[in-house]
């Protein structure tokens, strides 16, 4: 099947995580292969995605760690696990 | 990136003796058993309450619900997928307390036609690692995220910050694995769109076709 730009665009998500169908992902890999924009969409979009894990994006409040245990620690403390 | 199977397993083993370990008594342990998951529930909270003092005192209620409520985990869910779902309800009830009431409907825009023609940035280039070292970076991709709607919002930070699998994602929201499909693609794209003007670095202009190109059909 002769994919649109379109077409590309509705399938980059899945293309991305690799949930394509092998024969849809072929015919979206044909169209990648000679559109510049679809091409340029998808590493785009990769590249976005790769940052968003970075750590860096959203970092933990400074001292959150340790506020946390200290807080654990005063309950670790006195209290069990409720039972089943 | 997802664990290997073998690794995951490893984990999975080390978590259920450190549960047991708790639940007969030995209760310090609970700190090592969290450890690993803190910044997860951070985020998680963050998706719901979108404000930091706030997230965070989500995150400490959801990690004292989780360790009362041990005793209810059932080992042949994830660890994770459990305190996760445990945050979003934590998160939710104190939204609902507060009266912010957030609903979902109408928030929802799965039904509708979106508008998800992306940014074409032709000459865009792998961008480095180097661009998060910009202050200014971070603040833009937060602000993006942070105006995506409630739902898409929630997705993507399950699935693309916090890599959760699909299925783990549509497990810790209660919503089906295709409709977290859809509000993910939408949501990338969206991002996609918001980001790629703004994010122009690690791109060389080529002469013939200039820096930024419009879609023909703009
Ligand atoms: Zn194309």
């Amino acid at each position: 099947m002769v994919l649109n730009c379109r077409h590309v665009w509705d399938r980059i998500s899945d293309y991305i995580d690799g949930s394509l169908d092998p024969s849809v992902r072929a015919d979206v890999e044909q169209h990648l292969a000679h559109c510049e924009i679809c091409s340029a969409v998808l590493d785009s979009t990769r590249n976005i995605i790769i940052l968003m894990a970075d750590d860096r994006v959203f970092e933990l409040p400074v001292d959150f760690s340790q506020r946390l245990h200290a807080c654990l620690d005063l309950v670790l403390a006195t209290e069990s696990p409720d039972p089943v | 990136m997802t664990m290997p199977q073998a690794a995951a397993g490893l984990q999975q083993e080390r978590e259920a003796a450190l549960i047991a370990a708790i639940l007969a008594g030995d209760r310090e342990k609970f700190h090592d058993l969290i450890r690993p998951y803190e910044r997860q529930v951070y985020l998680t909270a963050l998706t719901l309450v979108k404000n930091e003092t706030e997230a965070e005192d989500v995150a400490q209620e959801a990690i004292l619900r989780a360790y009362r409520k041990l005793a209810g985990f059932r080992g042949d869910a994830k660890f994770s997928t459990w305190l996760i779902a445990i945050t979003l309800n934590e998160a939710r009830s104190r939204l609902r307390e507060e009266k912010r009431a957030i609903v979902d409907s109408l928030d929802d825009h799965d039904a509708q036609e979106g508008d998800y023609t992306p940014a074409a940035l032709t000459d865009w280039r792998e961008v480095p690692s180097e661009v998060l070292e910009r202050q200014e970076i971070r603040a833009l991709m937060q602000q993006a995220v942070a105006e995506l709607p409630d739902t898409f919002r929630q997705v993507v930070i399950l699935r693309d910050m916090e890599e959760l699998s699909v299925n783990e994602t549509a497990e810790a929201l209660g919503i089906s694995v295709a409709l977290v499909k859809v509000r993910l693609h939408r949501a990338r794209l969206l991002l996609q769109k918001r980001l790629v003007p703004l994010l122009r670095i690690g791109w060389k202009a080529k002469p013939k076709s200039g820096m930024l190109r419009r879609l023909p059909w703009f």
